[in-house]
């Protein structure tokens, strides 16, 4: 492997003044499960890479009244190990559990799923549908961006050199709510999703009325995408099969997936609508058996 | 670029100071600074689990860890299984079951069972399999590597057990 400077500064202060004086040259390290692989291919070739493990901030994880706090080093063991993410942000949990093997998960965070802008990245589309916002620190302040705008194609993102994505906000979702992650790949287990769906319901107290809801969709697109139309027409619907069905025939319009090797466009195009159907469903069972 | 430090990390137990450059990862530090060569190289890029090695208590792929990350840390490798006399009973469990073959697999299943075991001390098959899901093995067909983990599970004391 190429060889680069390492440094592990202790503070968000250094930490952005490290980054913001190396010109685009330096890239943050957290659990490395990407970083280390595309340094060693060629396909990154920092002059110095930053290990933001030791920065508070990064490992912040706080559960407010109004949101989540998820430091963007947070790996996923400890994520998917949380029971309060399991209650309120399951979505998340479902994503972080099958994201590589346990060893991947344990040094492997959210922040760095997000930062390396894959279109097929398990935890976006979770965290899009449970309306994350992303924080994000730079040599001239910072600044914060809905999580569906953070990624602008495969491998790329909206960060401008010098930029440093430090957490993820997650608002608190209200009562009766329910999430669900699922993807759609040939084993159970250490695969990258042909799709992925995450849903989120907000079910009104008799919880047989859809009050609101969020669908954000994974692998149909240069980038992870909130399926606006799909989403919006949740509102106001009964929880109920005809309901989901119109859902994920809206989401269907809303992609433009490709062949490879994973999966052909019109097998994308079909598997979207039928997941949308099954995430909608458990997300609704989650929100009706809490 | 003279980025050559020290780095000292207890590993198995004992306090070791190493030299190396930011780039090494702690599986090429291992084998060729340390001649620790247990831990084996499959792929190399996270995808086998033959490098697997305990990270301050939790299993991780050592070709995608950077051995200056490694400062102060606690780290297990495959040689810190056995006693002198006495190998693990996860390796004997190995053993008995037949549960390898070429074996370069098998340093990484070990590492990776023993930290299961630690968690979860009675597993069932669906956990092993899935916790063991990022360890490939191209000879046993991994159904003897399952039962031996499980039959180690069953060896251990009751008592450890947690729900
Ligand atoms: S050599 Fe590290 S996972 Fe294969
Ligand atoms: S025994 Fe040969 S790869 Fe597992």
């Amino acid at each position: 492997m190429r060889n680069f400077d390492y440094a592990a500064p202790a503070t968000l202060a250094d930490t952005v003044k490290l980054l913001a004086g190396q010109n685009g040259r330096a890239r943050p390290l957290a659990g490395g499960t990407d970083l280390i692989d595309h340094v060693r291919t060629g396909r990154l070739a920092p002059d110095i890479v930053v290990d933001i493990k030791q920065v508070p901030e990064l490992n912040i994880f706080e559960f407010g009244p109004q949101s989540l706090r998820l430091g963007a080093a947070v790996p996923c063991w400890r994520v998917y190990g949380s029971d309060a993410i399991k209650a309120d942000y399951a979505a998340l949990a479902d994503a972080c559990m099958i994201i590589g093997g346990i060893q991947i998960q344990n040094r492997a965070s959210v922040g760095g799923n997000l930062c390396n802008s894959g279109p097929a990245a398990d935890s976006t589309p979770a965290l899009i549908a449970l309306g994350a916002v992303c924080v994000i620190a730079g040599a001239q302040g910072s600044r914060e961006v809905p999580v569906e705008q953070f990624c602008t194609g495969p491998g790329k993102n909206i960060l401008q050199p010098g930029e440093l994505l430090v957490e993820l906000r997650i608002p608190k979702p209200p009562a009766n709510s329910g999430s669900h992650y699922r993807r759609f790949i040939p084993r159970n287990e250490m695969d990258i999703a042909v799709v992925g769906v995450g849903a989120s319901v907000v079910l009104d107290a008799a919880k047989q009325t859809i009050v609101s809801g969020r669908i954000g969709l994974g692998a149909v697109a240069p980038t992870p995408l909130f399926a606006a139309a799909a989403s919006a027409a949740l509102a106001g619907k009964p929880a109920t099969e005809a309901t989901f069905r119109a859902a994920g025939e809206a989401a269907r319009q809303s992609i433009s997936p490709i062949d490879d090797m994973r999966g052909t466009r019109e097998f994308r195009l079909q598997l979207t609508g039928v997941l949308v159907e099954r995430v909608l469903t458990a997300a609704v069972e989650r929100a009706r058996s809490r | 670029m003279a980025t050559t430090r020290v780095v000292t990390a207890t590993i198995n137990g004992r306090e070791t100071s190493f030299l190396c450059e930011p780039r090494q990862t702690l599986l090429e530090v291992l084998r060729d600074v340390l001649d620790q060569t247990g831990t084996k190289e499959g792929c190399s890029n996270g995808n086998c689990g033959a490098c697997t090695v305990i990270l301050n208590g939790r299993s991780v792929v050592s070709c995608l860890v950077l051995a200056v990350e490694c400062q102060g840390a606690t780290i297990e490798t495959v040689e810190g299984l056995a006693t002198a006399d006495h190998l693990a009973p996860i390796q004997q469990a190995f053993l008995e079951n037949a549960a390898l073959q070429c074996g370069i697999c098998t340093p990484g299943f070990l590492v990776a069972a023993t930290a299961l075991l630690r968690e979860n001390p009675k597993p069932t098959e669906a956990d092993v399999r899935w916790h063991l899901a990022g360890n490939l093995c191209r000879c046993t067909g991994y159904d003897k590597i399952i039962r031996a983990v499980l039959d180690a599970a069953d060896r251990q004391p009751a008592a450890t057990s947690k729900t």
